[in-house]
């Protein structure tokens, strides 16, 4: 673990979508007028023919994202993750998801951790509206190393992504030659105290609490849960059958999201009570992304409590 | 297999018009009134302008076509089955639990279908898409979208538009169906869309108007389109809602229902007249 580094998975998500673009030629950038934000400027830098700037247009954006997936691009459309699924949500699921076609949403700025943009522009229930829809693959990737391998690996497979990126930077928690799998979770630990099933900025929190928990005599493991959907049951069942508590975490409305989903899977597979940390029904706020986590309680103190410690 | 003859594209626009009757009649639902509006306008496009082959429906440098209003789908499976996609008597599955004519269609499931349609306002982005594919690939083949008139109140149309313009997409052309009616009642009432062809015009489109159901128009429609250089192409065809069939002409009550026994062998009659 490097935690003393930090990069947003945006950031990593502009790298490493010019570098894709080095390989594959087929590979185009969509925005809508946010390439700054969403760092997609980098790509539109080094090959500004295949990069398209839609305007404040966002369902325009995706609709024409599935016309070019028609002709044989491979399309990664970006914007702030409230304008993607929430505002387009019609145009992914008509467009792109029911025809099944090859287009990348890759969403920024997920989470109340947008910070002091307040909450209109604070996605919560995103995992919530994406991981219902059919055919549609989605990803949350908790740190730079993982974003720049889902980025890349998405490009490979021939059907619609979603990747939740964030706006604040976090640590980078996993080393360059760390092995990931898409559609796999990654375990961290083997603590038997109790599994804290983490997503997206969330991680690096879980894997502070594990630390101080540690300190404590309390062990934990933090599973990453870097794909929603589909979501790797084995992982989530096994621990929890090998752990006592059962808490998860995520940057997202407590309803639909990486909370549900984890319930979803235990409720049919092996029943056992689970804590969700997330937004409990409530809009954002302003704030730094630093401050909003303590006070939505969904950073590593908020875990630690929740092991009465 | 180009039809130039004005009779010839005739007959076809009026046997397409039968299968529209009775798809929608053996379907027991569906939406005859436009289908039935832009029938000439889909026999010209199939039979006498498109650059396609029914052997190979992906063929890389086929033009496209994307049925933005897909609800007119019953016109467009017609077309398709009569132009050799696939054969005709799959039409009468239309809408039915085994059948891959779905209500809207489906480019996984019917052949020759370029694109999956049925909610409004979405296909000309997508044509958009499709266009800056055919400029950046220089493929060279041409994309069509026929879009509703009702439809155009969809904000999305109007953010296509700026897309088609800011890509001087000559390549694509844009047709709108424009019968005057939508499901709540004539549009100038439900939700008046005003100049069509200023609107059009102001977002940087070269605007043809013809009457859509004369099929010389239409011809001519697409020629001059065609020579267009710079900008994309709109054409607002001024047509007739459930043309072909007098009880339905101009009745926005024939939108999206079935005939009834009698009403369907009075459909046939004129229409087999």
């Amino acid at each position: 673990m490097r935690l003393d580094k930090k990069i947003a998975t945006r950031q990593s998500y502009g790298e490493a979508i010019k570098d894709l673009g080095k390989e594959n030629e087929n590979i185009i950038v969509l925005d809508a007028d946010l390439s700054t934000a969403t760092k997609t400027e980098i790509f539109a830098k080094e090959y500004p023919n295949r990069f398209f700037d839609m305007g404040i247009s966002e369902q325009d954006m995706i609709s024409t994202a599935a016309g070019f997936a028609t002709c044989g691009k491979i399309p990664y459309a970006s914007t702030f993750a409230v304008f993607a699924a929430g505002r387009a949500y019609d145009q992914i699921r008509n467009s792109v998801c029911y025809p099944n076609l090859n287009v990348k949403i890759c969403a920024t700025h997920a989470g109340i951790t947008v910070g002091p943009d307040g909450a209109t522009h604070q996605m919560l229930e995103d995992i919530a509206m994406m991981r219902t829809l059919p055919n549609l693959k989605v990803f949350s990737p908790s740190d730079d190393v993982q974003t720049r391998f889902i980025i890349k690996e998405i490009s490979k497979i021939n059907g619609p992504c979603y990747v939740r990126l964030a706006r604040t930077a976090t640590p980078v928690i996993y080393d360059e030659n760390e092995q990931f799998e898409l559609g796999k979770a990654k375990q961290i630990g083997k603590g038997e105290d109790g599994t804290i099933f983490a997503t997206g900025v969330c991680v690096a929190e879980a894997l502070k609490a594990k630390e101080i928990l540690e300190k404590k005599g309390v062990f934990v493991r933090v599973v990453d849960i870097y794909t929603i959907k589909p979501i790797d049951k084995e992982t989530i069942i096994r621990c929890a059958k090998e752990t006592n508590k059962i808490i998860t975490i995520e940057d997202h409305s407590i309803y639909g999201g990486l909370g549900s989903a984890i319930c979803e899977v235990l409720s049919e597979e092996y029943p056992k009570k689970v804590t969700r940390l997330g937004i409990n029904d409530t809009f954002g706020k302003s704030g730094n992304a630093e401050e909003l986590m303590k006070y939505f309680k969904i950073d590593a103190e908020a875990i630690v409590k929740n092991f009465g410690m | 297999m180009k039809v130039t003859k004005i009779e010839a594209l005739e007959k076809i626009a009026n046997e397409i018009r039968i299968d529209i009757i009775k798809t929608v009649y053996n379907a027991g639902s569906g939406h005859p009134g436009g289908s039935l509006s832009c029938a000439d306008i889909l026999t010209v496009l199939y039979f006498n302008q498109m650059n396609i082959n029914p052997q190979e429906p992906k063929a890389e440098g086929r033009d496209r076509f994307v049925l933005s209003k897909g609800h007119c789908c019953p016109a467009l499976y017609s077309t398709l089955a009569k132009r050799g996609y696939f054969k005709e008597d799959i039409l009468q599955t239309f809408r039915k639990i085994d059948s891959n004519l779905q209500g809207h269609p489906d480019m996984n499931k019917v052949p020759g279908v370029d694109m999956t349609t049925g909610s409004l306002g979405q296909g000309l982005s997508i044509a958009n898409g499709m266009a800056i594919s055919s400029k950046m690939d220089s493929m060279g083949y041409r994309v069509y979208c026929l879009l509703g008139d009702g439809e155009i109140q969809e904000g999305q149309v109007w953010e296509a538009a700026m897309t088609s313009s800011k890509y001087k997409l000559d390549n694509l052309c844009v047709i709108v169906d424009n019968n005057n009616l939508q499901i709540d009642g004539d549009i100038q009432s439900v939700k008046g869309l005003n100049k069509i062809e200023q609107k059009f015009e102001s977002f940087g489109f070269n605007v043809i108007s013809i009457d859509g159901n004369n099929i010389e128009q239409i011809i001519d429609g697409f020629d001059r389109a065609k020579m267009t250089k710079g900008m994309p192409t709109a054409i607002i065809a001024k047509t007739i809602k459930g043309k072909g069939v007098s009880f339905m002409e101009n009745n926005v009550a024939w939108h999206g229902k079935a005939p009834k026994e009698d009403e369907y062998k009075l459909a046939i009659s004129e229409l087999e007249k």
